[in-house]
C-alpha cells in the first residue's frame, strides 16, 4: 500500500495528523525522562574524580545535544520552505525556535553550574563556551527577525537566510574542542570511538536523550499547530473546525 | 539567463562568500581562540611575555609545595617541558598531581609563571572508583612486567 505522503504537507490535514500524534510524543517523552532521571541519580556510580557533581551530565548532555541538532532540524526545514515554496516546512522551522533557545540556555545554564564546582569558574571565553553562546544569540535573532517582519512569507524568507548564515556554528561548536585548546573536555561519546564512560551511565544519558527528543518534537508539533491556525484563520477549513469545536 | 539560472546563481555565488568569509574567521579565530598555551609553546617563546596570558597542562607529579599562608608552588607540564607556577588563592578541588589545570597570570622575568587564577580542567572519562582503581592497577602491573 502507497502512502501519499504530500498529502500531509497540507496544513489542514497535517493539523488533524500533528493532533492525533502528539499525546503519542507526549507521554513517551515523560516515561523516559522518568527512566532516564531514575538511572541517572540511583543507579549510575559515583564517578572517580568529579564525585556526585558530574550528574548534571544527564541534563547538560542531552541539552547540548538538543540545542545543535535542532538548529540544523530547523536550518533544513527553512532551507526547504526557502527552496521549494511549501508553507508547511517554514512553519515548522519557525515552531523549532523556541524550543531550540530553550535547550541552548539549559545547556549553558547547566554547565556553568557544572563549571564552577570543577573548573573553578562559572564561565570562561572558552571557544566551546563562546560558540555556544553565539548558537543561542542565533536562535533568538532568528525569532526576532520573523516577529519583526510583518508580512509571514517575507519573515519565513528572511529566518531562513539567516538560519542557514547560522549554520557554520554548528560544526565550530562541536569540534571546537578538537580545534583549539579549550579548558572544555573532549566528548565522552562519539560516532568514531567508543565511549568513555561506565555503562550505566552512558545508558542514563542517552535515556534523557531520547526524552529531549520527544519532548522536541511534541512541543514542535503543538507549536506548528498553533502556527497553522494563525496563519489560516481565513480559510474555510479553519472556521469549520471553529464551529465543529463550537457545537461541542 | 533564465530567471531560474539566475537564482541559481545568486545563491551558488552567496554560498561561496559565505564560505569564504567563514574561512576567514576562523583563520582570525585561530590565533585568538587559544583558551591556553602548552609549557612546549611557552618554552619556544610562542607565548606573550608582556601580557597576561593562560598555561595548560598537566601538574606535574610531586611538584606541589604549599608555603605559608595561601601561597602555593607547583609545575606544569606537558611530558615535554616543565614551566614553574606560584599562585596564591584557594584552589579548585579537581586540582591534584597528575591532573590537567588552567593557569592565568604572566611570566616574571625569571622564568617563574605567575598565576592570579587556577582552574581545573577535567578529562572525558567517567567511571566508579572501583574501576579507575582496577584501571590504575592493572597499569602498575604492567610496569612492573616490563621492569622485570
Amino acid at each position: 500500500m502507497a502512502i501519499n505522503w504530500f498529502k500531509y504537507s497540507s496544513p489542514s490535514s497535517f493539523y488533524s495528523l500533528a493532533g492525533k500524534m502528539i499525546p503519542l510524543f507526549t507521554v513517551t517523552a515523560i516515561l523516559l525522562a522518568i527512566a532516564g532521571l531514575y538511572i541517572g541519580f540511583f543507579v549510575a556510580p559515583t564517578d572517580f574524580q568529579q564525585g556526585e557533581a558530574y550528574r548534571i551530565i544527564f541534563i547538560h548532555v542531552p541539552a547540548a545535544w538538543m540545542s545543535m541538532f535542532l538548529y540544523l532540524v530547523m536550518a533544513c526545514w527553512a532551507a526547504i520552505g526557502l527552496a521549494f515554496n511549501t508553507r508547511l516546512s517554514s512553519m515548522i522551522a519557525t515552531a523549532i525556535a523556541p524550543t531550540g533557545a530553550m535547550f541552548t540556555f539549559l545547556a549553558l545554564w547547566t554547565g556553568s553550574l557544572w563549571g564552577k564546582p570543577m573548573w573553578g569558574a562559572w564561565w570562561v571565553w572558552d571557544a566551546r563556551l563562546t560558540s555556544e553562546l553565539i548558537l543561542l544569540f542565533l536562535y533568538i535573532g532568528f525569532m526576532s527577525l520573523q516577529a519583526a517582519i510583518d508580512d509571514p512569507r517575507r519573515a519565513d524568507k528572511a529566518g531562513a537566510i539567516l538560519a542557514l548564515v547560522g549554520v557554520v556554528n554548528i560544526p565550530i561548536i562541536y569540534f571546537s574542542v578538537n580545534w583549539w585548546n579549550t579548558l572544555h573536555q573532549g566528548a565522552s561519546v562519539s560516532l568514531t570511538q567508543s565511549p568513555k564512560m561506565a555503562a550505566t551511565m552512558l545508558t542514563g544519558m542517552l535515556v534523557m536523550a531520547l526524552a529531549c527528543w520527544m519532548y522536541s518534537i511534541a512541543m514542535t508539533l503543538i507549536r506548528t499547530r498553533v502556527i497553522i491556525l494563525e496563519r489560516e484563520r481565513h480559510t474555510s477549513w479553519v472556521a469549520d473546525l471553529h464551529e465543529k469545536e463550537a457545537a461541542r | 539567463m533564465k530567471p531560474r539560472h539566475k537564482k541559481i546563481a545568486i545563491i551558488t555565488s552567496g554560498v561561496t562568500a559565505l564560505c569564504v568569509a567563514a574561512i576567514l574567521v576562523l583563520n582570525a579565530f585561530q590565533s585568538n581562540l587559544v583558551f591556553f598555551f602548552s609549557p612546549s609553546q611557552v618554552a619556544a617563546n610562542e607565548a606573550p611575555t608582556d601580557k597576561r596570558f593562560r598555561i595548560g597542562g598537566l601538574v606535574e607529579m610531586g611538584s606541589i609545595r604549599r608555603n605559608e599562608g595561601l601561597t602555593v608552588n607547583f609545575a606544569v607540564t606537558d611530558n615535554a617541558e616543565v614551566i614553574p607556577v606560584v599562585y596564591t588563592g584557594i584552589l579548585p578541588d579537581l586540582f591534584k598531581e597528575g591532573k590537567g589545570v588552567v593557569a592565568q597570570g604572566r611570566i616574571s622575568a625569571g622564568g617563574i609563571f605567575e598565576a592570579d587564577e587556577v582552574l581545573a580542567k577535567h578529562d572525558e572519562n567517567y567511571m566508579p572508583p572501583e574501576a579507575a582503581m582496577a584501571l590504575e592497577q592493572a597499569a602498575e602491573a604492567k610496569k612492573a612486567a616490563l621492569a622485570q
